[in-house]
Formats: structure tokens, C-alpha cells, sequence
């Protein structure tokens, strides 16, 4: 099974974050794809840019409507993503409660739908 | 012997939950398991009276409902040209037994059943209902009437709960040992729940409610049999069973609600509280506490008016202390306070609830107002105790408790 592990976190907090943590916050999730890596858990996974460097794009009836920003104004925001294989949701809840982000914000984690 | 269809009932009582768990254990689909099932059952119902009982009729309906199972997963696998994954897990099924030769004995997996039911990732309010339609087999209506909700709104979170089983991947696999006491706490909380559903049935008179109490013993004997080493476990049901043992003497001749300390010891049941104390007493001697060992203890110390002709209430208040250190249950906070009244006195149980006001969870909680009332009319405080009665009243929904609290505001000068 597949699943991805959405991570949530407030943008401003991270915006304010001062240098030492921030390089801690990275170290930390270089160790933690490393070690999934490792344990032949991850697929893949990327850090996203801030949602106000995000266009939001739908069609309705033939007509294109493009809006900056987020698809949604939430408190925390998906900031990144790893998608990973695991046997099962224990498994992967496991991964998921290790994730740095967990702890300063949420992981959500989804089921990818096999085609 | 003669009768297919009682047969075949008295089957399905017995070997529901196994034949289930077997099943769904191997794909991971409660739901498309529960189908199979019931369409096994139904294909007794159709065969048995002509053909004649098998010999084995949990084993004949395993293999039936298996070959459903089958089929499903071919028609399936036509109608969506993928389906590798489903079609697979029939040739698993297929290949773990030809369908022709039924196992000797299904292996119980009802545990890991009961561990799934209880998932973290398994909304904790619809762990109990899931539980006793899984393990048990009992329609969504039975249990929406004992959880107070609409059938079909019941139904409707049933559904989604197997689906998120499926789609999720929660496994069938019995927690870590490192994982099990936290896991295990769900699972009984999970049947406390049924319990409690089953035992708090306004009236008293609903035999549909009170079988879910029963239903909620057997739970807690299965899962004792499953795990006879978990001192928790033990605790559950030494619980249940104190509180089952009273169950004739919680209601007057004429349907009126009897509390605790005005009950005949005659009418409670001696041997559902000797199993009590046997079980506690082999919970104890394991030396790791918890909270259903502690109010199964509470339970012995009411229980030994039998003997002395009043409950243990300094014990009780020990027991209170601890079980107030083990959770923030405002409802322990309460009978905390009731037990103080009965060793240092009513103003001394007053105060400690003056001091729980604030909590938000008591504002519309019976018990609270109730317990304020007693302990109020007892220091004379008339006019506050009459007050508090009538709050108690009008959230009070079972009408023979009302009854017993309307008669305690009429008795005040």
C-alpha cells in the first residue's frame, strides 16, 4: 500500500522561525527521509513553496478563473509531502508520528487509491 | 436436531464473530465479509432443511461464504478490468483451503477483530456499535436504540467505519506488547461503552437494552478467555458483573429506581459477585493498577454491606483518590465527593463539590445536582437543597428516577 503523509503547519510561525531552528527543522527531516529511505519505506517527497507563491486555477462552463493564492485560507497550510509504502495504517501512522512536522503542526495521512 | 432454522440461529450466536474475523482477518474487508456471511447463512437456511444438517456447520458455512467471497471478487475484477488486488486475495483465500475441504476447527481471530474495531484511527464513538456488529452480529437498529441514535444515522457510521477498515489498510495483527496496555485500554473502554449503554435503560423494562449489557459480559469474558493476563481486562468484567449482580434490586416491586445504600441485599446475586471478587482478586495479585480494577473495588467495598451492613466508605474514598489521580472523569470527581460525606461529613462532600462547579461538563449532569441536593438537605440548606432537586429533575430522562428524586423534594420541610 501506498500513502502520503500531508504536512500541515502554520506559515507565519515558520516565516519567523530564527535561523538555528530552522536548520535544526531541516536536519531533522533530512534524517527522517533518510531513515525511510533506508528502511525502503519512501517513494518520494517534496518541500512546497509558501501558498502565496500558489495559483489556484478552475474551470467553470468552458471559463478559466485563476485566483493567486491558496485553494484555501486554513490555519496551517500543506507545506510538503512524502509519499511512502507501508504494509499497512499502523505502519504508516508510525512514520507519520515521527515526522518533524508533527510536532509543530499536522500530518494528515491518505491512502493513495491504486489504479 | 430437527429444526434447521434454530439450528442454523444458534450457529450464527456462536460462530458469527469467528467466522467473521476468519474471513475479514484475510482480506482486510469487513463489510464484503459481513455479505458473504450473511449470504452463507442464508444459503443454510435454503439447503439444511432439504439436505440435512452438516456435521460441521461453521465450517460448512466458511466454505460457502468463501466461495462468495470468490465469486464477488471475479465479477468484480470483470466489471472494473482491474481488480488485481481483490482477485488475488481470492486466489489467497482459495489457495489458504480448496473450498471443498473445510478446516477442522476456524481459528479464533475475534481478538485481532476487536483490536481493529478499537483503532486509534476508528472514531472512538462508533468503536462499541462496530463491535457488537462485527463480533456479535447485531443489526444496526439494535444497537442505534441502545447508543440513543436514529437507525439509520448508526447505519450510516457503521458503514463508514468498514470502509475506512478497507480503504486504510488497518490491519488484523494483535498490538505490539510494548503497544498492547494503550491498545487494549481502547478495546475495553469500547465494551465499558456497550455496558453502560445497556445498563443505564430509562425504565429499566427495555429487554432489547438490557440484553446489550449482557452482550457487553460476553464481550469481557472473550476478551479475559483471549487474554488472561491483562489485570485490566480482568478488571472489566469484575465491574460488570458487580454491577450486573444488582441488577434485580436497582428497581422496586412497583418499577421504582433504588439507590445503592437503600437496596435489599437479598436481591442481589451472589454468585455473579462471587465471580466478581474472584476476578478481582486474581487482578490484583498481577500489581498493576488501573481504573477498572479500581472501580471494580470500589464495587467489592459497597458489596461488603453484605457482611458489616454498611459500604467500606473510607475505602471507597481511598479508592476515589487514586481513581481521581488516574483520570479528570468528573464523574469520579463526584462520587469522591459523596464518599467524604459519608466519613467526614455532608459539609466536608459539599465543599469538595463546590470546588467541581466550575467544570462545564457538570452543569447539565444529573448526578452532580443530585448529589448537591443529598448533601445540601442534609446540612439543612433547604431551600438550596429543593433547588437542586429540581435542577436534577428536569435532566433527569428516566422517569422512575425522577420519580425517586421528586419523592426526595416533597419529603423536605
Amino acid at each position: 500500500m501506498q500513502y502520503l503523509l500531508l504536512i500541515y503547519r502554520d506559515e507565519a510561525k515558520l516565516a519567523s522561525m530564527s535561523e538555528a531552528v530552522t536548520a535544526e527543522a531541516t536536519a531533522a527531516y533530512m534524517a527522517y527521509a533518510q531513515a525511510m529511505s533506508q528502511a525502503g519505506a519512501l517513494v518520494g517527497g517534496n518541500r512546497l513553496r509558501p501558498t502565496s507563491a500558489g495559483t489556484t486555477v478552475r474551470t467553470t462552463g468552458g471559463k478559466t478563473q485563476v485566483l493567486d493564492g491558496p485553494y484555501a485560507e486554513t490555519k496551517e497550510q500543506l507545506g510538503g509531502y512524502f509519499l511512502i509504502e507501508a504494509p499497512d495504517l499502523d505502519a504508516a501512522l508510525s512514520w507519520a508520528e515521527r515526522c518533524p512536522g508533527a510536532a509543530y503542526g499536522a500530518i494528515e495521512v491518505r491512502p493513495i487509491w491504486a489504479m | 436436531v430437527s429444526d434447521p432454522a434454530r439450528i442454523a440461529e444458534a450457529v450464527a450466536r456462536n460462530s458469527y464473530g469467528k467466522l467473521l474475523a476468519f474471513i475479514a482477518a484475510r482480506t482486510g474487508d469487513v463489510a464484503g465479509a459481513e455479505d458473504a456471511l450473511s449470504e452463507a447463512f442464508a444459503a443454510a437456511l435454503a439447503d439444511w432443511p432439504a439436505s440435512g444438517v452438516p456435521d460441521n456447520p461453521p465450517a460448512w458455512l466458511l466454505t460457502v461464504a468463501r466461495r462468495k467471497l470468490i465469486d464477488a471478487a471475479r465479477r468484480k475484477q470483470i466489471s472494473h478490468h482491474a481488480g488485481s488486488h481483490l482477485g488475488l486475495l481470492a486466489e489467497e483465500l482459495a489457495a489458504d483451503s480448496p473450498p471443498d475441504v473445510p478446516p477442522p476447527d476456524v481459528p479464533d481471530e475475534r481478538l485481532a477483530l476487536m483490536f481493529v474495531c478499537a483503532h486509534r484511527a476508528i472514531d472512538p464513538a462508533v468503536r462499541a456499535p462496530l463491535m457488537l456488529q462485527t463480533v456479535l452480529g447485531l443489526d444496526a437498529a439494535t444497537i442505534a436504540s441502545a447508543f440513543l441514535t436514529a437507525p439509520a444515522t448508526m447505519g450510516q457510521r457503521l458503514v463508514r467505519a468498514k470502509a475506512r477498515i478497507k480503504v486504510a489498510a488497518i490491519p488484523f495483527h494483535l498490538p505490539e506488547r510494548a503497544d498492547l496496555p494503550e491498545r487494549l485500554e481502547a478495546v475495553l473502554d469500547a465494551i465499558y461503552a456497550a455496558f453502560t449503554a445497556g445498563w443505564t435503560d430509562p425504565g429499566g423494562t427495555e429487554i432489547r437494552w438490557r440484553d446489550l449489557a449482557q452482550e457487553a459480559i460476553w464481550l469481557g469474558t472473550l476478551i479475559v478467555s483471549l487474554l488472561p493476563d491483562e489485570p485490566e481486562a480482568l478488571g472489566l468484567l469484575a465491574l460488570m458483573l458487580y454491577a450486573e449482580s444488582r441488577r434485580a434490586a436497582r428497581r422496586s416491586a412497583d418499577g421504582d429506581y433504588v439507590p445503592l445504600d437503600e437496596q435489599a441485599i437479598a436481591a442481589w446475586d451472589a454468585d455473579l459477585i462471587r465471580q466478581a471478587e474472584a476476578l478481582l482478586l486474581r487482578a490484583s495479585a498481577m500489581g498493576s493498577v488501573g481504573r477498572f480494577q479500581m472501580e471494580a473495588a470500589v464495587q467489592s467495598a459497597h458489596v461488603v454491606r453484605r457482611q458489616t451492613g454498611r459500604s467500606d466508605w473510607a475505602a471507597i474514598v481511598r479508592l476515589y483518590d487514586v481513581l481521581a489521580s488516574l483520570t479528570d472523569s468528573p464523574v469520579v470527581a463526584i462520587n469522591r465527593a459523596v464518599a467524604v460525606a459519608e466519613t467526614t461529613g455532608a459539609a466536608a462532600g459539599l465543599a469538595m463539590l463546590d470546588g467541581l462547579s466550575d467544570d462545564p461538563r457538570l452543569s447539565n449532569y444529573q448526578p452532580y445536582w443530585a448529589a448537591r441536593a443529598g448533601l445540601l438537605a442534609r446540612i439543612d440548606s433547604r431551600d438550596e437543597a429543593k433547588a437542586a432537586y429540581r435542577r436534577a429533575i428536569g435532566l433527569e430522562p428516566d422517569p422512575a428516577v425522577r420519580r425517586f428524586l421528586a419523592v426526595r423534594l416533597a419529603a423536605l420541610p
